[in-house]
């Protein structure tokens, strides 16, 4: 690890004013920072350490019915919170799903959504790297890449957004509030994260020195909060990330579909939000028919970019068994084991 | 550049000047203050064998940069057990011969004590296991880890009920 | 055994009682306090960190490295290179011994595999040492790297694992095939593996003049001694290696490699301590890992379901510099009755760190391998899988026809099948479901381990107050031998564990030979036990020749030792303690040695293994393909048992590395630069808690009066052979896909929704 100044700003605005300086990184939880900067891949000169700056650490409920969070909630406080249990369930599903207990206690909102691929071209820093190193190349797109991104990749990058959390997020509509040295902005989650093109450095929409401070999750979402699953593919039964992943959520009037909420994990460099799916559905009768149709609708564009054609039927199927049981509705009592189909939810559900 | 840290630990208070900001929690404890309990056994959070509480939550030493614990309490394995003894989450360990070669014990027994503390897992062995599964463990004690860990649930319980009778 | 076969030899005599109780680690205060102490945990004053620099490339050559730019970060003191290495008395690349292997020293700008040490950065604090050795920036000179079956080269080995022929045939295999009704060919591959004990390897070196102290991880003391002393040009006795705890070892820290030694030369050239820790991705490389293997199997049966020929051929990959192979097919050779079993293995030089032993070397690979050909055999014979094998019970071993020393393995098929519910099960696969609609399998594997036994030494000292020390320089990597050795040493002295110091994990003390082949226990076991023995004899001497004692002439008739007394074997109420005996006779002391020794004609007249059956359920989800271990039972027979306790646990450990082997554990090299992509524990899947939810291990009596004086088997590589099998035959007893790449994964299951 190379050296690096620190320095602990006392309000947003110190953050963002030394955080715009080139070479500079917020820390916050620092679970992927400090991961990246031992492998060497990032090599700040700087870190801003904003875990301690004042009023970013709440869980608010807004007038109209929405939810803020600020952006230095730890995973663990968030995915625990009675309310957005009952309320977002698959968002703490999906937290309780992502690491082990140790990270959840200290990762953060806001480092969550930023957090780095976990392409292991980008860690290793002998490789080339687009993302990491613009221009260089990418080693994954010839390499061993049966994890690899099938939607929305290019011949530039072919990596994933690994989180867990992002993909209930951007189903739900999830906002991010940023503050930068031009001020307060709202981006929605969804536009985060831009598909790689041919600029696959430019991981986010963030300016130098913007700062997500908060995520609000609308009142609307909160609708499927009865029918609302995340589930996830992986390759050990706790502590590993998502290959695929799915969020569903339905909003029923009877046997009809009046809202989906549908977002997929591990398919691309952003959380996935699966709209033709839901539009597919919307309107429709929650069968099997219809949700094997909006599986297919949802990965209508994919292409494998490796070894990798595997995935695409594996995220239809993980979205139609998310679905399936998002119309079971949401369990009563969380998992024992979040987001495994290992752990089919036994005993009552919860029926908004 | 030299900072001065002031750190709880295991119930003393200690000034520490450290003159890198690069040092984390877990090399701190090890290469400084002489306690090598908690052990690095991958120094990226991803085998848990660092495992020490900060302000009573269990975190990966690891990956802690040491600068940014101005003030924590901390709790490391040496600390744990008391004058009368073993906590007993200890030893339970023993009694269910939760481990072997012991190196990833430190870490699995404040895992263990964070887990607790938690209160999310209950009686209920899957959620232990699931709730357990961020310290590996390669001899493969995990049947004797799960057991010690609802056998120590039983045993604060059953205090917890005495201290409240 | 065999009750045809007569018994040839005269059995060992049993002595005292049986020690056999579940006592808790005696380490075990110390384990659970952080008090127990691992090399990495020492920090002599004046300490300097040592970082190794690796290579990233897998071939070729250093072209530069940034030198001044490393002396240049703060508080880096010195950069080792090929350039100024300072010499060593031993030519690294010259083999030393049989574990001598050859290893990467700076000796030259080579590189031979990627990971491969190419400098070595000294500093006053371990963040220095880390960033000097990411600031060396080597260039290089590439060569394509050697990755694959496409591009590796294949050659006739001399041996394969240690010592051990590449080719061993019984029978005849061509008339063995002629009068198969059928014949099962299938292919297997095997991935490497890197055994990942949880303590990276480490030293601390402490030069003083000519006499170095290394406080690291080491599973053979004394061997490693010798050989250090080699390297540094030092008589052995120079040197004292203190290995009180390792934090797991699995076979990999038997052999010397170049990051500790480079540590101690550091070590001598400064003039102060050095500590040296690999990091995880570091040890992907320098240290040892279970080569790949790619293996055919043939099996012919006839049309009773009886083996006719077995043929077992192994391609097995290793280094291009050094010739350690995985043994896998051999793992045929002693399984299943056959009139004709041909096994047979290839090499494949590869630009790779060099392979070595991993817990269960070749008998985890190829049984793998042969356990699930039996299970296709058995579907093709439309037999029971437990019915196919034992139809196919080897009476006698197969191909020598020698009697088993003892063999419970049917009890072992018998009571493990029991415990599971084994009975019952469909014949095909794909025919049960849980309650949530998972497909639910059942596979099971044979568990087959030899007994092998190593030189070793013990001293025993009875003190006056009639308590002992015992001394051997033995290993406890976690299987528990500082409370099983200690309890056969105080079952032999006819004392409680409680008074009997055990002194071991110092290669000053007596050579208590290698931790490994599962024969540790039986070995520096036996070293105690006759040293236990010879001081006991030693004070019934000293009593009977003495008129005041009342064992006064009790020579011919002999005495038992227990209670931390002497007692005439006649008249047990005549008795005295040991601390009387030595105060009168005016001993502060006595002190008695021992040997590892058994009946050599035994040795060769008897065929001696540890068995084992293990039965295991998985859950497989039919659309997503993951699969859950989610019942194991073992039944083991490993003759006598110390300690119960401890022996479970060696059986949950083996049977998770077995559960890891079948599904999770891989290393991943790109097949163009051969470095490993997933050098971590996040992406290597060793399992976690939630994998294994229920192990049930069986202890299987049995009674062997011919392996050792002991009657003690190993146990801590068996648990492994069986379960891989029994959990791949249970995969495809889900779902009705045969997969014979391991690890399974998922993709391997997809097809089936």
């Amino acid at each position: 690890m190379n050296r690096f100044d620190y320095i602990r700003p006392a309000s947003v605005a110190e953050a963002v004013a030394a955080a715009t300086q080139p070479g500079s990184a917020y820390l916050a939880g620092g679970t992927n920072l400090v991961d990246l900067m031992k492998g060497g891949a990032l090599r700040p000169d700087c870190l801003v350490d904003i875990s301690r700056l004042p009023g970013l650490d709440r869980i608010e409920w807004l007038a109209d019915g929405g939810l803020r969070i600020g952006a230095l909630v730890r995973n663990a406080d968030l995915a625990h919170d009675a309310l957005v249990q009952a309320r977002f369930p698959a968002v703490s599903e999906a937290l309780l799903s992502g690491a082990s207990a140790q990270l959840r206690n200290v990762a953060t909102l806001g480092g969550n959504l930023l957090q780095q691929t976990r392409c292991p071209y980008f860690y290793d820093t002998a490789s080339a790297c687009n993302r990491r190193a613009p221009g260089s190349g990418c080693d994954a797109l010839q390499g061993e890449n049966r994890s690899h991104a099938v939607l929305g990749w290019s011949d530039h990058c072919i990596a994933t957004h690994p989180s867990d959390l992002c993909v209930p997020l951007v189903a739900l509509d999830a906002v991010i509030e940023v503050q930068g040295p031009q001020g307060s902005r709202g981006i929605p989650l969804e536009t985060l994260h831009p598909l790689p093109g041919d600029t696959p450095h430019l991981e986010t929409m963030l300016s130098p020195g913007e700062l997500i401070t908060a995520v609000r999750i609308p009142a609307e979402a909160i609708a499927v909060a009865g029918h609302a699953r995340y589930l996830k593919v992986r390759e050990r039964t706790s502590f590993a990330f998502a290959l695929v992943s799915a969020a569903a959520g339905l909003e029923l009037d009877g046997g009809v579909i009046r809202k989906a909420r549908l977002a997929l994990g591990g398919v691309a460099a952003r959380p996935w939000r699966a709209r033709v799916a839901e539009a597919a559905l919307e309107g429709g009768p929650a069968t099997a028919e219809a949700f094997a149709r909006a599986a297919e609708a949802a990965l209508a564009d994919a292409r494998p970019s490796g070894d990798n054609a595997f995935k695409i039927e594996l995220a239809r199927r993980i979205l139609i068994r998310a679905l399936q049981e998002a119309l079971a509705g949401t369990p009563e009592q969380r998992p024992a084991l979040p987001a495994s189909p290992f752990a089919p939810p036994s005993g009552a559900r919860h029926v908004a | 550049m030299s900072l001065s840290l002031s750190l709880n630990i295991n119930g003393q208070m200690r000034a520490v000047d450290i003159d890198d900001p690069r040092i984390t929690l877990l090399d701190l404890l090890r290469e400084r203050l002489e306690l090598t309990g908690a052990k690095k056994g991958c120094d990226r959070g991803q085998c848990g064998a660092c495992t020490v509480l900060v302000d009573g939550k269990r975190i990966n030493a690891c990956l802690a940069l040491a600068v940014t614990l101005d003030g924590a309490e901390i709790t490391t394995i040496e600390g744990l057990a008391g004058e009368d003894g073993l906590h007993p989450v200890q030893a339970a360990f023993i009694h269910h011969d939760g481990f072997q070669c012991g190196f990833c014990t430190p870490g699995q027994i404040m895992s263990a004590v964070g887990l607790l503390a938690e209160g999310h897992a209950g009686d209920d062995p899957e959620r232990v296991r699931e709730q357990m599964s961020g310290n590996l463990c390669r001899c493969g004690a995990y049947r004797g880890i799960t057991e010690a860990v609802l056998d120590a649930h039983r045993t604060l319980n059953a205090t917890a009920r005495e201290d409240a009778a | 055994m065999s009750l045809e076969t007569p018994a040839p030899l005269t059995p060992y005599p049993r002595h005292g009682s049986n020690s056999g109780q579940p006592i808790s680690r005696r380490d075990g205060e110390l384990k659970v306090t952080g008090q127990a102490t691992y090399a990495a945990d020492n920090h002599p004053p004046g300490l300097l960190y040592a970082v190794t620099a690796v290579s990233s490339i897998a071939r070729g050559r250093v072209a530069a490295l940034d030198v001044a730019a490393a002396k240049a970060h703060p508080g880096v003191v010195e950069v080792i290179t090929p350039a100024n290495r300072p010499p060593l008395s031993h030519d690294p690349d010259v083999k030393l011994g049989m574990f001598g292997f050859r290893i990467e020293v700076l000796q030259d700008d080579k590189v031979r595999y990627a990971n491969q040490p190419i400098a070595l950065v000294l500093a006053e604090s371990l963040e220095a040492a880390v960033e000097g050795a990411a600031l060396l920036r080597p260039r290089y000179e590439v060569e394509p790297a050697r990755t694959g079956l496409g591009n590796g080269d294949r050659y006739a080995p001399a041996a394969v694992g240690v010592g051990a022929p590449p080719r061993t045939a019984f029978g005849d295999l061509d008339a063995g095939f002629a009068a198969a009704d059928q014949v099962i060919e299938a292919e297997f591959t095997t991935p490497a593996q890197f055994h990942n004990a949880m303590e990276p390897h480490a030293v601390v070196a402490q030069w003083d003049g000519d006499h170095l102290t290394l406080d690291m991880p080491n599973q053979a003391l004394v061997m490693s001694r010798e050989a250090y002393a080699a390297y540094f040009g030092v008589p052995g006795e120079n040197v004292l290696i203190r290995s009180p705890f390792l934090g797991g070892g699995f076979g990999s820290k038997a052999i010397l490699n170049g990051p500790q030694i480079l540590a101690i030369l550091a070590a001598r050239h400064m003039r102060r301590p050095v500590k040296l820790v690999l990091s995880r991705a570091q040890m992907y490389g320098p240290v040892g890992h279970r080569g790949r293997t790619w293996q055919t199997l043939r099996l012919g049966v006839d049309g009773e379901g009886r083996l006719t020929a077995m043929h077992h051929h192994s391609l097995a990959a290793t280094s291009s510099f050094e010739d350690f192979l995985e043994p896998a097919a051999n793992a045929s050779l002693h399984a299943y009755a056959s009139p004709a079993i041909l096994s047979q293995t290839e090499g494949l030089r590869l630009d790779i760190g060099t392979p070595g032993p991993m817990r269960a070397p070749g008998e985890a690979s190829g049984s793998a391998a042969l356990e699930v050909a039996m299970d296709e055999a058995a579907l093709a014979c439309g037999m029971d899988p437990l019915a196919f094998r034992l139809k196919n019970f080897a009476e006698t071993e197969p191909g020598t026809g020698r009697p088993y020393s003892s063999n419970a393995l049917r009890e072992c098929y018998a009571e493990g099948a029991k415990a599971f519910g084994w009975a019952g099960r469909p014949l095909q696969p794909r025919q049960m479901r849980d309650k949530d609609g998972l497909l639910v399998g059942w596979g099971m594997g044979t568990a087959l381990f030899p007994c092998p036994h190593f030189p070793a030494e013990a001293r025993a000292t009875l003190r006056a107050d009639g308590t002992a020390l015992v001394e051997t320089a033995g290993v406890d990597m976690g299987q528990g031998a500082w409370t099983a050795l200690a309890q056969i040493a105080a079952e032999a002295l006819g004392l409680d564990p409680e008074q009997v110091e055990f002194r071991s994990g110092v290669s000053d003390l007596p050579d208590a030979g290698v931790a490994g082949g599962s024969g540790h226990t039986a070995s520096a076991g036996l070293a105690l036990h006759n040293a236990g023995q010879n001081v006991i004899a030693r004070l019934a001497e000293l009593a009977g020749a003495d008129p005041a004692s009342p064992l006064f002439g009790a020579g011919n008739i002999g005495v038992v030792a227990k209670g931390g007394r002497l007692h005439r074997r006649d008249d047990e109420g005549r008795s005295e303690s040991y601390a009387d005996i030595l105060a009168r006779t005016g001993q502060t002391e006595l002190v008695g040695t021992g040997r590892m020794a058994r009946d050599e004609e035994a040795v060769q007249a008897w065929a001696m293994y540890s068995h084992g059956a293990v039965f295991a359920e998985v859950k497989v989800d039919p659309d997503l393909g993951m699969v859950r271990a989610t019942r194991l039972v073992g039944a083991f027979a490993a003759g006598r048992i110390i300690n119960p306790k401890l022996v479970r646990s060696q059986y949950y450990g083996g049977m998770i590395w077995g559960v890891s082997f079948a599904l999770q554990e891989a290393a991943i090299a790109d097949p163009r630069t051969g470095r490993i992509m997933n050098a971590d524990l996040a992406e290597y899947r060793i399992p976690v808690n939630a994998d294994v939810p229920s192990l049930e291990a069986i202890l299987v009596p049995e009674d062997d009066r011919y392996v050792n004086p002991l009657g003690v088997k190993g146990v801590g590589e068996i648990g492994i052979t069986g379960t891989v099998g029994a959990i791949a035959n249970a995969v495809w007893h889900a779902t009705g896909v045969r997969v014979r790449r391991f690890p399974i994964q998922i993709e391997d299951l997809l097809g089936g929704g």
